[in-house]
């Protein structure tokens, strides 16, 4: 027991004594710690992010489709739709005993290449993402009059727009349209609080909206004299013919199955509809290839300081020469030598892990804030969970088994090394 | 032999050892040793040029290298027939060091360097008495080391005071013998003496033996043994 006192005394005592250059060694290996930890626990946080873009929702139903083809279009709003489902499906989907609630979307044009998602009130009461939040409005408020418009949080600020702008939408997808709906330009009515979905990267407008834009763009351009004005087009109502997909909500989610086999053995038009968290896992397996090349690259980063460290470690072990032979002369066995490097390696590689958890703590919670408004990234802090302990636990574990190389170099030579070891002949 | 010797006839012997002979891996000349027989309180000078083996024999003495043949019989305990961690033990229980420099653990204050032995064998500490800070700080002011510097770092110390700083970490815990390797070589004349004069008188009051090895044969006459390495091996 006095003994690992002793060694323990001693260690202190040495480390501090090199206290300036260790401090480099120790800065370098918290650096690399940090990189590594860092890159964990985003690739958890990113996937827990993304794997949680939309939630609540029980099935996406749309026109018969693959599963990440449907799931890319009315979620990521990637892609376009095979076909758009009947109104009047979405009125048996709506009416339906499980159903709790069934947003209807319907897609098709954009704004300045964000899709332009038209959709009812349920979309911002219903919809909800990450850890079951709802949406909610930043500024202005949902859409009410019929050529009202709501900003995702992203195109607001990437395209600088205010409450009360006017912007006019474009027939069709993609960045750059020839065909704009200019006779009726809309009203900027609120913007969204970012969410760090593809949420931020569209803009809304009322079901409603989307039929008086495209009176008279029946053949995919418009025919002159058969487009509405915007007065015109206040005094109609429109009902729309059919929309492009549906999320639903059900009463009781043990159903959910039930209802996705009747969906599509549906009979009246073929329909497909689908788990949203069984197709966004399916879509993070073939995404998620490179946050592992990641890792190993951060892997790597920890190796080398590692090395680094060893290097240190030897070159320091080259001047104790004389204080080992100091501390041998007065009894000290070779076991006790051999702790001390080892104790003095650990030591180091710990208080770099603490030093990692403390500074990536810090960083998350300094830059959070920012991620997600500049950026639409939501990372939040919470606790390591197992694999990140492992992964901080595996650094003063390494340097354990460094530590051994400069112990069993001491020990190897010692056999052969009598008061020589100071110097004297 | 000298008159002053014959106190010691009647004590135990401290040191005996019997045909040594050290080959260094790769050589193929083998050093031969003289015979030591050194009695308990007894002062044995070891002189020779440079190349004779001496700090090689005081290893060999410390238990810190083994001869290739010959007995090293250290207060009764034949030693070559030690393990390394026995002789580790031994050396921390029953023998005190000095070597030529460096002989501080340079991270540790004058007084902790004093008190190692103390915290490396329990029974060096129990011979100290209340404790060994106690005893530490006494022996720091037999041989002069001002108070002010017992408990800073031995780095700033000039090598007069490193000595005898190492002088006082032998005698800590009255270990039974004392290995001084030229301790006073790397000392002008006046440290050198001071050295002697505090070392030698201590050592006597405690009953250690010691094995001195110096090439400075002008020391001899301060010892009740002397003798030469290298005349012939």
């Amino acid at each position: 027991m006095s003994k690992i006192r002793l060694a323990l005394s001693l260690a202190t005592a040495s480390l501090w004594y090199r206290r300036r250059i260790l401090a480099l060694v120790c800065l370098t290996l918290t650096l690399s710690v940090t990189l590594l930890l860092g890159i964990q626990y985003l690739r958890t946080e990113i996937r827990h992010s993304f794997t949680s873009t939309i939630t609540g929702t029980d099935l996406i139903v749309g026109a018969r489709s693959g599963q990440l083809n449907l799931m890319l279009y009315t979620v990521f709003h990637i892609g376009d739709a095979t076909n758009n489902i009947r109104w009047s499906t979405y009125q048996q989907l709506e009416q339906d005993q499980r159903v709790d609630w069934a947003i209807p979307i319907s897609l098709g044009d954009s704004y300045r290449g964000y899709r332009v998602v038209s959709t009812n009130d349920r979309f911002l009461t219903k919809f909800q993402y990450g850890n079951d939040q709802s949406l909610a409005m930043a500024q202005g408020q949902w859409f009410t009059n019929l050529f009202d418009v709501v900003l995702g949080a992203g195109v607001a600020r990437q395209l600088n727009h205010r409450m009360g702008d006017e912007i006019v939408l474009s027939h069709g997808g993609g960045r750059t349209s020839f065909s704009n709906h200019t006779d009726l330009p809309f009203r900027v009515s609120g913007v969204l609080d970012a969410t760090g979905t593809p949420v931020d990267q569209a803009v809304y407008i009322s079901l409603e909206a989307m039929e008086a834009m495209h009176v008279g763009w029946e053949s995919g351009v418009a025919i002159p004299g058969r487009t509405l004005s915007a007065d015109k087009a206040g005094t109609r109502s429109f009902t729309p013919d059919a929309i492009t997909a549906a999320f639903l909500g059900l009463k009781n989610p043990i159903l959910t199955f039930q209802l996705q086999r009747e969906l599509s053995q549906f009979r009246q038009e073929p329909l497909s509809a689908i788990l949203p968290g069984v197709a966004l896992s399916e879509l993070w397996r073939m995404m998620g290839q490179f946050e592992k090349a990641l890792l190993g690259i951060s892997v790597f980063v920890v190796a080398t300081s590692l090395i680094g460290l060893i290097a240190v470690l030897l070159t320091i072990q080259a001047q104790r020469q004389r204080e080992v032979a100091v501390l041998r002369a007065v009894g000290a066995s070779s076991g006790l030598i051999a702790s001390l490097y080892t104790i003095e390696c650990v030591v180091l590689a710990l208080s770099a892990s603490l030093l990692a958890v403390l500074l990536g703590a810090g960083a998350i919670s300094g830059l959070s804030p920012w991620l997600l408004e500049h950026y639409g990234i939501q990372i939040s802090l919470r606790a390591l969970n197992q694999n990140e302990w492992l992964l901080l636990a595996s650094v003063p574990l390494a340097a354990l088994l460094i530590s051994l190389l400069p112990a069993w170099g001491h020990w190897k030579k010692n056999r052969r090394l009598g008061f020589g070891g100071n110097g004297a002949i | 032999m000298s008159i002053e010797t014959a106190q010691y006839e009647s004590a135990p012997l401290a040191i005996e050892t019997r045909q040594l002979r050290f080959r260094w891996p790769g050589q193929s000349h083998a050093l031969a040793f003289p015979d030591i027989r050194l009695r308990r309180g007894e002062h044995l000078f070891l002189h020779g040029p440079s190349g004779t083996g001496k700090s090689t024999l005081l290893s060999i003495l410390a238990g810190m290298m083994l001869p290739e043949t010959g007995t090293v019989t250290m207060l009764g305990e034949d030693l070559t027939a030690h393990s390394a961690g026995a002789r580790d033990r031994f050396r921390a229980h029953h023998l005190g060091v000095i070597f030529q420099q460096f002989n501080l653990v340079p991270y540790l204050s004058a007084l902790a360097n004093v008190t190692l032995p103390c915290r490396l064998s329990a029974r060096r500490r129990g011979k100290t008495l209340p404790d060994m800070e106690t005893a530490g700080a006494e022996l720091l002011q037999q041989l002069a080391i001002p108070e002010t510097i017992w408990h800073k770092g031995v780095t700033e110390m000039s090598i007069g005071q490193q000595q005898r700083v190492a002088a006082a970490r032998a005698l800590i815990g009255t270990p039974e013998i004392i290995l001084a390797d030229e301790p006073t070589s790397a000392l002008d004349t006046d440290n050198r003496d001071r050295f002697l004069d505090v070392l030698l008188p201590l050592a006597e009051q405690r009953r250690c033996s010691v094995v001195f090895v110096s090439h400075d044969r002008s020391l001899a006459h301060h010892f009740h043994q002397q003798l030469a390495l290298g005349s012939d091996t």
